[in-house]
């Protein structure tokens, strides 16, 4: 089943002063963050991965600028395109989210990079992210992490951990 | 197909030629399940190191199938998704899997060590070997596997940088000659079948 894991409702009041004259944006509500996910990482790793679906319930185009997380020195996002057996990875600066429409970072498509890791991503554990929209401000939110190689949100289509034969 | 194969052959002709020249190799692989180049075509001799530090050439896993990926360990995305399928589909295989050697080629030795390998592998299946060596062990590498490799340059400098690189998997015969490629974004469980049916074939 579906599950909307976080309604990002007003976010504006993070901005505590000066809050006031931006909460009168109209789109402050409009923008809403699905199922935010992530992989745990091999260790050593020093980049990882991290994947949500943004949907703009708005009624103006809205605009996902960046991300931060206090586990990671910065987060990009990547596009992967392919051509002739050929993955490229582009960074993309900013991904704009249409009215009515929505957005997917998933894996082979797009992703949210987190480079220069302060801490191994470990299973089970959660990595708190902060998007910043061009006009719904900042919306916090907090990704599970499933396993190493999971394919979505919720570990489906990974190997368990530590069901390799071995030798 | 016919003329798409051709012009694939053409452009490899024609790459061959200046291969030696550029710094990163473009050619074009067949589409998977499809068509396959000449079987001289891919692959060749190599020295790597293994990160246990056993130096690993392409005679070493000669009498079973060699099952190759090539990515490096900076990259958060289509490596360990690889290499999970990599993983998943061995364990599919059950005993089928002695037949055959996983193995996962750094194409940026520049940071994969071996003891950055060694690490970023117990995250997965520990029959797949992780291999490495100097520059030029895997530029040469590179070039017989016709593989394509771009390492960007790092527009903010330092070590954070991306590669460009191909995206499958190759399985190599018994004989070491190059059997197939599989696609790296195949689930598990179908490069399970794709190998099953390989193996199937080349025994018949």
């Amino acid at each position: 089943m579906k599950r909307v894991s976080y309604q990002v409702a007003v976010v504006l009041l993070a901005f505590g002063i000066g809050g006031a004259s931006q909460a009168q944006t109209p789109a402050a509500n409009s923008i809403v963050v699905e199922q935010p996910w992530a992989r745990a990482t091999p260790p050593g790793a020093k980049t990882g991965a991290a994947y949500l679906t943004v949907m703009n319930n708005g009624a103006t185009p809205d605009r996902l600028l960046g991300a931060t997380t206090p586990l990671a020195d910065k987060v990009e996002f990547h596009k992967e395109t392919e051509e002739s057996g050929v993955s490229r990875m582009r960074e993309v600066p900013s991904v704009e989210v249409q009215p009515g429409a929505k957005v997917t970072f998933k894996p082979g498509e797009m992703h949210m990079m987190m480079v220069g890791l302060k801490q191994p991503l470990k299973e089970g554990q959660n990595l708190p992210l902060t998007l910043q929209f061009e006009k719904a401000g900042n919306v916090a939110v907090t990704a599970s992490i499933g396993n190493v190689g999971a394919m979505k949100h919720g570990n489906m289509g990974a190997m368990p951990p530590g069901s390799s034969m071995g030798k | 197909m016919i003329v798409k194969l051709g012009v694939a052959i053409v452009v490899l002709l024609a790459l061959a030629a200046s291969v030696f020249l550029s710094t990163s190799l473009m050619i074009e692989l067949p589409e998977p399940k499809i068509t396959r180049l000449g079987t001289a075509a891919i692959g060749g001799p190599f020295t790597l190191v293994a990160t246990n530090g056993e130096t690993v050439s392409d005679k070493t896993f000669r009498g079973k199938w060699v099952l190759i990926y090539f990515g490096y360990t900076y990259c958060p995305d289509a490596c360990p998704t690889a290499l999970n399928s990599m993983s998943v589909a061995l364990e599919k295989l059950g005993s089928q899997a002695n037949d055959l050697q996983p193995l996962f080629i750094t194409v940026d030795p520049n940071r994969d060590t071996r003891e950055t390998m060694a690490k970023y592998l117990t995250a997965f299946d520990s029959r797949i070997i992780g291999l490495t060596g100097t520059k030029e062990q895997i530029d040469s590498v590179i070039k017989e596997y016709r593989l394509y490799v771009s390492r960007d340059k790092p527009e903010r400098g330092g070590d954070d940088y991306l590669i460009t690189h191909s995206s499958y998997i190759y399985l190599m015969g018994p004989q070491g000659r190059f059997a197939n490629v599989i696609h790296a974004e195949e689930l598990g469980d179908e490069i399970a079948l794709r190998l099953r049916k390989e193996m199937a074939d080349a025994g018949r």
